[in-house]
């Protein structure tokens, strides 16, 4: 072939097996991978938890725990680099190929400073002397666009934040200028803000390296935005691979089809999504077969026999024997996929005249800041929450959206706490938190309930689920009988057996257990339901049948969600209304659709232009705001507004307008239907 | 309730122990020194406390099958009944400290406030009071009351490191989710300790009284080997060995088969302990390593592999040639 | 800071008071040194022995908190920790005694920690290969064994290396030679020899201790993220191992340093016991035997100060060996 020539790394029939622990199969994680890089390209592999796609990043560099056998060929130039001696193996990585972590923070070695581990790195391939590798490192430091690089270099990781380490990570596999950049993940542990402009350092990285750039990620979007050529993966395959255009546009697999349609948009309203049904296998003794037949609504006899080979023309290639029909067809996901039909919510026109449900004022709550072993000593305190209101009628979803720091889960917990606040006003029913009586309180309990994000840790793994969601009832007193009768009704609602009862969570997926914490929530008919993140743990096929069983049941029982949520999309696509925070502060509120497309505060229009699209077509289209640095710290409280440190607005602002941001914090009107807290808001 | 999932929970702890050669050997030992202890005594018609006048400092034979000590009394009989009050003592001086050491720690962890400055500072004294020293002083003065008080100021001293950690599990498991949960829903605290602290600390209780097994009996024969223990004409493994010490170069058996047995229960109990810690402890990561058979068959297959793949690589095309 | 370490000074200071005076009151009704008196030959006349015992600030007539009281004047006004009951300076024993232990438990204990440190690691690196197991079945044999136990193994072995070669090689009893002349060399050889036995058994133990928590904590960091970056920055595994894995593994140690200590102690009371070292383990024992409570006092105030000395050094140490702790 003439492409032979471009091409950099080739991964030919790639198999990782994992030995099981005692007594337990072989968990043969990557079953055959192949993929090919050019010089310069970027390759994003796309896949769910469990499809193997980080594993297959790992096993290129050799990189895998000793429970692993690798076979299959990788070749780098047309070097084998499987079963290659650790001594030529270590020349190449980290300068030939450099990887980039998922979790920056448990990636840098705790007790050395940022400037010691890239200049090792720098020392580890290059000649040169102390100086000149931190010298070095300064300068990188600076091209992934750090402040100050010169006291960067001596700071420990755990003295940067979350954006800082993956930008220092970056600098850190550029430092010898490698062919191939591999990045795990690399967006996955931040926020959206702080992933666009990683996402943009990668970019820039790239440019300045000229090395060809392997994204692995889960998200549509980033891959979207980033890649040139995508591979997705399904149970240790790949199961299509192609330009990022044609892959989106006309996927041939019924796996990618699906996962488009169960990915909710920003920039489309609500409706139900559309869910994979069942759970990807187990890596264990699979059946002959296609791996996703038992999740295929297009699946017959023929899929079950042996597993369909990855073919294609013009490089999009897929591994289903429905290829060609879906090639010629182009049907929408909701065409092949069956869409549950969800009740229309009533929404009547005037919402002052709904009973109020949870109306939040002025809100503060602030922490102690400890420091020290030795000697354990307060030295300030956090501002975590400053003024959050929340208005919350019958029937309604509240989305409450900001980003990790700003406050929505002291926010949460000073709700469900059902104490008198710090400062501001908690009304619940209409009853005021801070008058209540031990037994009120008690009482009021029954009327707020919560789901939490992670519905391993939210389930007493030592409990069967019958017991798990009989325990809001016991703790209301509720009659032995009563108990007993409503726990198959509760788990029937939720999409479980009543038969389950019996059985303990870790028996449960995901997405199951997550449907246990609502059947939980449910159990004493609360009035409003407070989810904290419930899908964010969740790959994107399951999300959305929890997603759909959240619209139905808030349709059906008529209650109200206080949803929280860093994911905009998720918000847009579930809430009625939306509250956006931003350092503890409330700083724009409004009905979904307004805010989502005519947003006033300038933080918000920031943050959903960071949301990337899974569609390369519209990302292409987009201009994006890029903040600056990250949120500044909560431990001082500022004078005026709280974002003018990063605002392109005030940027952007004459001196007499920039010293009313100085000096003013800026008022939301709680009154408005649409309100922002900026001085600016709305022209 | 209980279906079929117990059951194969149950089952699967069951099958991860008995996969665990330390478990099996261990278990396996202990079973055997209890029934030694307490079914061996009959096999022979000397009592611990009978006196051979015929035999003094005899080696081991068919009349007397451990030998015989100083006084003519039969070693056998003299040990396996310092077994049973050792292993006795030991099992009683566990389970108090475990008990008070959970119910302690979890207090301190959940109630948190003054509650927990309380308790900490009562756990610090005893730990900063030279413990061991004090048994010393107090327990020859307990002679009168018997070995019980011996096994309850035996357990006062032993409970303090795992009240520590039981405080702090309480206090990372107080942040988690489900006890969030729990206590969002308006369940009662010390239901909440009782149905959901304490039972995800069981694991750690489980090993660590298996554990405190062994060390009470260390600390049991120790202190009665100098005599401020057990005390005659009662005879634990300590006073055996202490009464064998001096006579341990010239007349083996009265010292080995003694210092061994301890050795030896002590050994399959700490056996058990980390076995039970790989089995309960679904986070411990001995559990789930794979055995090396397997290991070792699946590093073969690769090397055999690569070596195919590697083969057909020009040698010029390495990296140091293009770099 | 001045005042935080101030408020941890006096929870110590507290903890401390609290202790030896609990302590004290034990000791003081627990002992009866009227009897030790009483038992002299010829047998003193009451009034004799009682002004012997008020002398000595041990009269049982005398309230406890009165004689605690003008105890613990004393030592904070003079430093001075009473008479023993044979009318001889708490204080000289004490500085005697603490030389002679000292010597045993530095010795031994970091001995332990350094070679279980090593051991632990190098198992954890070499998991299930045969020298692992090997370690590990060792140190569960020791760990099964009480020091008491272990140093009579010890001295039995010496006895039959002794026997079998026909010369005192390995000496075991007390802490030198009485009466030895000769130069510092054959002064240091003495020590030496002297020293192998009790310190081998302190050491063994904790080399046990020490390497099973080294192995554990060894063995978390071989998964963990920041040892894999190390490796695909393009260090070789051994360089990764030492400088990124080992640096963090022994952070965890230091904290062990502390709560082991007593266990230490009480296992340097009994090998001084066992070895014929006059230390203040051996000193504690013959104190309870004597009825002699002003000096079981003093050794628990020692044990006392000791441990909470350790315990700001495990903190001080981990501050100093993670950057994420330090103040």
């Amino acid at each position: 072939m003439t492409t032979t020539a471009t091409e950099l790394l080739t991964v030919r029939d790639l198999r990782v097996d994992f030995a099981g622990a005692r007594g337990r199969g072989t968990v043969t994680a990557v079953r055959g991978v192949d993929l090919t890089l050019r010089r310069g390209e970027t390759l994003g592999i796309v896949g769910e938890s469990g499809s193997g796609k980080s594993v297959t990043a790992l096993s290129v560099l050799g990189l895998l725990p000793g429970t692993a056998a690798v076979h299959g060929s990788v070749t780098l130039d047309g070097r084998e680099l499987i079963g290659l001696p650790p001594g030529e193996l270590t020349r190449i990585r980290g300068r030939r190929i450099a990887m980039v972590f998922q979790d920056p923070l448990s990636a840098f070695t705790p007790v050395y400073r940022i400037g010691d581990q890239i200049a090792e790195a720098v020392r580890a391939h290059q000649k040169t002397d102390k100086t000149a590798a931190r010298r070095r490192a300064a300068e990188l430091l600076d091209l992934v666009g750090i402040p100050d690089p010169q006291r960067a270099l001596d700071s420990f990781p755990h003295e940067f934040s979350g954006g800082m380490r993956q930008r220092a990570m970056i600098a850190m596999a550029v430092a010898n200028e490698p062919d191939i950049l591999l990045a795990d993940e690399p967006t996955t542990a931040l926020d959206v803000t702080i992933q666009a402009q990683v996402l943009d350092v990668l970019r820039t990285a790239q440019r300045e390296t000229g090395a060809a750039l392997v994204l692995v990620s889960h998200d549509l979007g980033v891959i979207a935005q980033m890649a040139d050529r995508v591979a997705v993966m399904y149970a240790g395959r790949v199961v299509e691979t192609a330009p990022v255009d044609e892959l989106f546009g006309a996927p041939r697999h019924p796996y990618t089809l699906g996962l488009i349609g169960a990915v909710p948009r920003l920039d489309r309203d609500g409706g139900p999504l559309v869910p994979i049904p069942g759970n990807p296998p187990a890596l264990v003794d699979l059946p002959p077969g296609c791996p996703f037949a038992p999740r295929c609504p297009l699946a017959g006899d023929d899929c079950r026999t042996a597993e369909p080979p990855l073919t294609g023309s013009d490089g999009h290639q897929a591994a289903c024997l429905r290829a060609d029909r879906l090639a010629a067809e182009r049907p929408a996901p909701a065409d092949v996929y069956p869409v549950p039909p969800l009740p229309p919510a009533a929404r009547p026109v005037d919402r002052s005249r709904l009973p109020q449900v949870l109306r939040v004022t002025g809100l503060a709550k602030t922490f102690p800041v400890l420091k020290g072993t030795v000697v354990k000593r307060k030295v300030g305190e956090v501002y975590a929450v400053d003024g959050v209101h929340l208005d919350i009628r019958r029937g309604e979803t509240l989305g409450l959206v900001g980003e990790s720091g700003s406050g929505k889960s002291t926010t949460l917990f000073e709700i469900l706490g059902l104490t008198a606040p710090e400062a501001g006003r908690i009304e619940l029913l209409g009853q005021d938190t801070a008058a209540l009586s031990r037994e009120a309180v008690h009482r009021l309990r029954a009327q707020l309930q919560i789901v939490f994000q992670d519905p391993m840790a939210s389930l007493d793994p030592r409990l069967p689920i019958g017991d798990i969601i009989a325990e809001p009832l016991q703790a209301q007193r509720a009659p032995r009988e009563r108990i007993a009768a409503l726990i198959p009704e509760l788990l029937t609602k939720v999409g479980l057996e009543p038969a389950h009862a019996a059985r303990y969570p870790h028996e449960f997926s995901g997405g199951q257990r997550q449907r246990v914490s609502i059947a939980r929530a449910l159990a004493v008919s609360p009035q409003l339901l407070v989810l904290d993140e419930p899908v964010s743990a969740l790959d994107v096929s399951i999300q959305a049948g929890v997603l759909n069983l959240l619209q139905e049941l808030k349709a059906t029982l008529d209650l109200s969600y206080l949803f929280v949520s860093h994911d905009l999309s998720v918000i847009r696509h579930l809430a009625d209304r939306v509250s956006v925070m931003y350092l503890g502060r409330t700083v724009e509120q409004g009905p979904v659709a307004e805010v989502f497309t005519t947003a006033r505060h300038p933080y918000t229009r920031a943050l959903l232009s960071a949301v990337p699209l899974p569609d390369p077509a519209a990302e292409r289209g987009r201009t994006r705001i890029l903040l600056p640095g990250d949120p500044p710290s909560p431990t001082s409280r500022p004078v005026g507004c709280a974002f003018r440190t990063r605002c392109p607005l005030y940027a952007t602002l004459g001196g007499e307008q920039r010293s009313r941001c100085e000096q003013q914090a800026p008022a939301l009107d709680t009154a408005a239907e649409h309100g922002a807290a900026c001085h600016w808001g709305g022209e | 309730m209980a279906g079929d999932a117990p059951r194969s929970r149950g089952r699967l702890v069951l099958a991860r122990l008995l996969a665990s050669p330390g478990v099996v050997i261990g278990g396996g030992i202990v079973v055997l020194l209890f029934l030694l202890a307490f079914v061996g005594p009959y096999l022979t018609h000397w009592k611990y406390t009978d006196i051979d006048y015929t035999a003094l400092r005899q080696p081991p034979s068919a009349q007397h099958w451990f030998g015989t000590a100083g006084l003519g009394q039969d070693v056998y009989a003299q040990t396996l009944r310092g077994l049973q009050k050792s292993l006795i003592i030991g099992l009683l001086v566990a389970l108090l400290s475990t008990c008070l050491a959970g119910l302690v720690g979890a207090c301190a962890g959940y109630f948190g406030g003054w509650t927990d400055r309380l308790l900490i500072f009562f756990v610090d004294l005893m730990l900063v009071f030279p413990s061991f020293l004090i048994i010393t002083i107090v327990s020859p003065r307990l002679k009168n009351s018997g070995w019980l008080a011996f096994v309850v100021l035996l357990a006062a001293f032993n409970w303090m490191i795992t009240a520590r950690v039981v405080r702090s599990m309480t206090i990372s498991l107080k942040e988690r989710e489900f006890v969030r949960a729990a206590r969002f829903m308006g369940v009662r605290p010390l239901r909440i300790i009782w149905r959901h602290i304490l039972p995800n600390c069981a694991s750690y209780l489980i090993v660590d009284a298996t554990i405190a097994v062994g060390a009470a009996v260390m600390n049991e024969t120790m202190l009665s080997y100098f005599g401020f223990g057990v005390q005659p004409p009662d005879v634990s493994l300590g006073t055996l060995i202490a009464d064998g010490t001096d006579s341990a170069p010239t007349y083996p058996w009265m010292f080995y088969f003694a210092a061994g047995l301890l050795v030896l229960f002590v050994l399959a109990v700490n056996l058990v302990g980390d076995g039970l810690r790989d089995a309960l402890d679904p986070t411990a990561a001995a559990g789930r390593r794979p055995s090396r058979r397997t290991l070792r068959a699946l590093r073969r297959r690769a090397a055999a592999t690569a070596a195919v793949g590697s083969r057909g690589t020009p040698p010029a095309l390495d990296a140091e040639g293009t770099a | 800071m001045l005042r935080y370490l101030a408020k941890r000074l006096a929870y110590y200071v507290v903890l401390l008071v609290v202790s030896v005076f609990l302590a004290y009151a034990l000791a003081s009704s627990a002992l009866n040194p009227r009897a030790y008196f009483e038992a002299k030959q010829p047998r003193p006349a009451a009034a004799a022995v009682d002004r012997q015992l008020t002398d000595l600030g041990i009269n049982s007539h005398t309230p406890i908190t009165v004689r605690f009281g003008h105890w613990a004047g004393n030592l904070v006004v003079h430093g001075d920790l009473g008479r023993s009951i044979h009318d001889t300076s708490v204080n000289a024993e004490f500085g005697r005694r603490l030389v002679v232990s000292l010597r045993l438990l530095v010795l031994g204990s970091l001995l332990g920690m350094l070679l279980g440190v090593a051991v632990g690691a190098w198992g954890a690196v070499r998991q299930y290969r045969i020298s692992d197991r090997v370690l590990t079945v060792v140190s569960f044999v020791l760990l099964s064994t009480p020091v008491f136990l272990l140093a009579l193994f010890l001295k039995n072995g010496a006895i039959a290396v002794n026997q079998a070669s026909g010369h005192q090689l390995i000496n075991f009893t007390g802490y030198e030679t009485p009466g030895l002349s000769g130069g510092l060399g054959a002064h240091l050889a003495d020590w030496a020899v002297h020293l192998l036995l009790p310190t081998l058994s302190l050491a063994l133990l904790g080399l046990a201790t020490y390497s099973r928590y080294q192995r554990g904590t060894m063995l978390d960091v071989l998964g963990s993220d920041y040892l894999r970056t190390a490796e695909a920055k393009g260090l070789s595994r051994r360089r990764a191992l030492v400088r990124h894995g080992l640096r963090t593994a022994v952070i965890p140690m230091s904290t062990l340093f502390a709560y082991n200590f007593l266990g230490v102690f009480t296992g340097a009371t009994f090998t001084e016991i066992i070895f014929g070292w006059h230390g203040m383990g051996e000193w504690f024992i013959t104190s309870i035997y004597e009825n002699d409570t002003n000096s079981v006092v003093a050794v628990t105030l020692f044990t006392a100060v000791t441990v909470l000395l350790s315990g700001l050094l495990a903190d001080t140490l981990h501050a100093a060996l993670d950057p994420r702790v330090r103040a």
